[in-house]
């Protein structure tokens, strides 16, 4: 899947450390002044590339969602398919965090949040005011950017959600959902001698593969990952990422990442914004070889970011 | 001088020699190109100065001022004839304050015998000296301290040390202080409590069912024996303060959770303060609503069912301390509920879960130390209440567990001990260190079996 040239990937690393970066040809170049992709104009509600699908599992139209007086997406209009596995990559601030955590009406418990536009899930509107958010939750789980196991045991964890939900008749049924959310997580080796041990005291990887448990524990279609490997090491990612192309088979997954390597590792298709609108979305392999709009092309190769 | 005055003079010392440090640590400096060539910055040799002008002044000072009176009473003491030295403490004490009286000029010197107005000149004389003494030493001290500090204001030496390792020290010696004075309140009350029991039986208090402290004051005066029998004062103690807790903590709690995890921003910022202005209520005001609305409302109400209640009543008590002590449990919850990172909340939230069940099954257990803590709080506030006590509850020391009957609590029991004119060696004074002590125990020994519960049961978030 890594389809990006080497040289694209060693700039967009160096990109990260300062301002000034050389160039392959050797000249150096201070890649904000020269280009200023900011300037270039975006008009609302186009997106370059092939947003749509057929028989999509979520149909996203004319999105928009203010903070206040600030708008944070503009007008964004975005199929997403089933079993599918769709990036949102874009520079700090340009709200695909924000546009993700509309999947699932996270953002319900911020008041000032205003949300327009049609957002369907299965041909049901999600911002239904009779829509129950409980149901819409357990169908459509959320891993976040900073391991947050609650200062329980692994087992209660993991049992948090089928319990709540009411899954297991038995505690031999509830230990088999706990069993085999570990396993789908890749931790049922590490964690089944102590299923009672407190979860704040895995490491970070293990917080988060534990995460992704308590997630599938209670069968969700969709998992939403907001950066799920921003707090993590090398190792612990690349297991995250490996889960991640597991999971793919049996679930829809949308990964908001800051990492671009990441996204063309795990992502069948990657959608590109910036401040506030949804610039481009195609295949993978298209976006980080051939992207078709310029501030696609400027951000994956790394002039400002 | 007096200590009174030397004090403010030592201060503005400190006060010069900060600024004159100040100024030559600056002009030291610009020779060599600016402060940045300085060991220090200018704030620390003029802090240096400062504390090296009033710390041994005062310490000085301080010693001086605690022995002055005994070194000049003593002199004062064998100045007098040898056939009219004092036979006991009571009458050494007895002949000084007539002497210093005649020293102050309340007392008429002229019916006095002659070894007193003398001694009396004496002790003016001594005061002089000692005054002016005090008062050269000590601003010499200062001017001293002040002036090494001076001449060690030179770019190679360091005064941020001395002056944080100084400052490290006063900070200590602030805690000790406190640890001390409890250390010492306890002591006191204990060695009180030592002569209460050579008087009263140790049984006798802890086990005994009837409280009534009236003793004879006289050995020929008609009085009754004494009951000093602390039980009925500790359940009606519990009582009261269980009825309170029962009001405060679901009252608190839930408000608490309300106004964290439910109320809008504005709602919040108006009602919090509201609540907390509950605590600033004097006890007293409570008592007279307790005593006024409450506990004949209540005895009112009873009538109506059929069932007796006095017009002083526990329940009456108990209702208002626990409205009394609400702020207490809500405010500190309301602080450690929102202070559960909302990742938490989230993590919750995104697999399904309402609100109320986040609530119960993730942010109070992880809040779980520091909602005990504010219970806490309030159970030592409503154990130690006196006031609304007093007013509503009355004085009787009745052993019942009938929450319409009028009770007595052990503070209630202390207040009234000693108020008033009282001899200070007899069982019923000091039962009061008793009946403290004891309850000092009782409150530590709660303390820590709450300590307990939350290790047992907190869930940790880091």
């Amino acid at each position: 899947m890594n389809t990006m040239s080497p040289s694209i990937s060693a700039e967009a690393d160096m990109r990260s450390k300062g301002a000034a970066v050389p160039v392959p040809d050797g000249r150096r170049k201070d890649t904000l002044m020269e280009d200023k992709p900011e300037d270039t104009v975006i008009e609302e509600g186009k997106t370059v590339g092939k947003p749509f699908t057929a028989d999509p599992k979520f149909k996203l139209r004319n999105v928009d969602v203010s903070y206040g007086a600030d708008r944070a997406i503009k007008n964004i209009s975005l199929d997403i398919g089933r079993n599918e596995v769709i990036a949102f990559i874009g520079p700090s601030g340009c709200g695909k965090s924000t546009f993700l955590r509309c999947l699932n009406r996270m953002n319900d418990s911020i008041d000032i949040c205003r949300v327009k536009g049609s957002l369907e899930l299965d041909e049901q509107n999600i911002y239904d005011s009779k829509r129950d958010v409980v149901e819409l939750r357990a169908r459509v789980g959320m891993v976040f950017q900073k391991p947050n196991p609650f200062p329980k045991s692994i087992y209660d964890n993991v049992a948090y959600g089928p319990r709540i939900h009411g899954l297991a008749n038995r505690k031999s049924e509830l230990d088999d959902i706990v069993e085999n959310s570990l396993r789908k997580a890749g931790l049922w080796n590490e964690a089944k001698d102590r299923l009672d041990a407190m979860a704040t005291g895995m490491s970070g990887g293990q917080q988060q593969r534990l995460c992704i448990a308590r997630a599938i524990a209670v069968s969700p279609e969709v998992i939403l990952m907001d950066e799920p490997c921003s707090a993590l090491d090398p190792i612990a990612t690349a297991r995250v990422e490996e889960l991640i192309a597991e999971m793919s088979e049996s679930y829809t997954i949308v990964i908001v990442t800051h990492s671009m390597q990441q996204a063309a590792r795990v992502s069948n298709r990657t959608a590109y914004f910036h401040m506030g609108h949804l610039v481009e979305v195609n295949e993978t392999d298209t976006v980080f070889t051939s992207p078709q709009h310029p501030l696609t092309e400027s951000y994956i190769t790394g002039r400002f970011g | 001088m007096q200590t009174a005055n030397l004090l403010p003079l030592v201060l503005v010392l400190a006060v010069v020699a900060y600024g004159l440090a100040y100024m030559r640590s600056r002009a030291v400096a610009a020779p060599l190109g600016g402060i940045r060539n300085l060991k220090a910055l200018p704030f620390y040799y003029a802090a240096r100065a400062a504390l090296w002008c009033a710390i041994p002044a005062l310490i000085v000072l301080a010693v001086w001022a605690g022995f002055e009176d005994k070194v000049i009473q003593g002199i004062v003491i064998a100045s007098l004839p040898p056939d009219t030295w004092p036979e006991s403490a009571g009458q050494a004490s007895l002949i000084l304050s007539q002497i210093s009286n005649v020293a102050a000029g309340s007392l008429n010197p002229e019916f006095l015998p002659e070894h007193i107005t003398g001694a009396a000149s004496l002790l003016e004389a001594m005061q002089d000296k000692s005054g002016n003494f005090k008062a050269i030493l000590v601003v010499l001290i200062a001017v001293l301290g002040a002036t090494f500090a001076w001449t060690r204001v030179a770019p190679h030496i360091n005064a941020r040390k001395n002056v944080e390792t100084t400052l490290r020290r006063i900070f200590f010696v602030c805690a000790a202080l406190a640890v001390l004075t409890t250390a010492g309140i306890v002591f006191s009350v204990f060695l009180e409590t030592l002569r209460f029991f050579d008087r009263v039986p140790i049984t006798e208090f802890l086990f005994g069912t009837s409280w009534s402290p009236q003793t004879a004051l006289r050995i020929d005066q008609i009085g009754s024996e004494g009951a000093f029998g602390v039980i009925p004062l500790f359940t009606g103690t519990l009582l009261i303060s269980a009825i309170a807790l029962l009001v405060a903590v679901p009252v608190g709690l839930l408000s608490a959770i309300y106004l964290s995890e439910y109320a809008s921003k504005r709602m919040r910022s108006t009602v919090k303060p509201v609540l907390e202005m509950l605590a600033g209520i004097p006890t007293v005001v409570y008592g007279f609503f307790a005593a006024l609305t409450v506990a004949p409302f209540i005895r009112d109400l009873a009538a109506i069912v059929g069932l007796e209640a006095s017009s002083q009543s526990a329940l009456a008590a108990g209702l208002v301390m626990g409205i009394m002590i609400v702020p207490f449990v809500s405010s500190l919850s309301d602080d450690v509920i929102s202070a559960v990172p909302q990742t938490m909340r989230d993590g919750s939230l995104a697999l399904g879960a309402t609100q109320s069940e986040t609530m119960k099954k993730v942010i109070f257990p992880a809040a779980l130390p520091g909602i005990i803590g504010g219970i806490l709080l309030a159970a030592s506030r409503a154990i130690g209440e006196t006031m609304i006590v007093v007013m509503a509850a009355g004085l009787a020391a009745n052993l019942t567990a009938n929450p319409l009957d009028s009770v007595t609590t052990v503070t209630v029991q202390i207040a009234t001990l000693l108020v008033g004119d009282q001899e200070f060696d007899s069982a019923k004074t000091l039962s009061a260190f008793a009946l403290g002590m004891l309850l000092f125990i009782v409150t530590l020994l709660l303390n820590v079996l709450a300590l307990k519960i939350v290790r047992k049961y907190r869930e940790q978030y880091d």
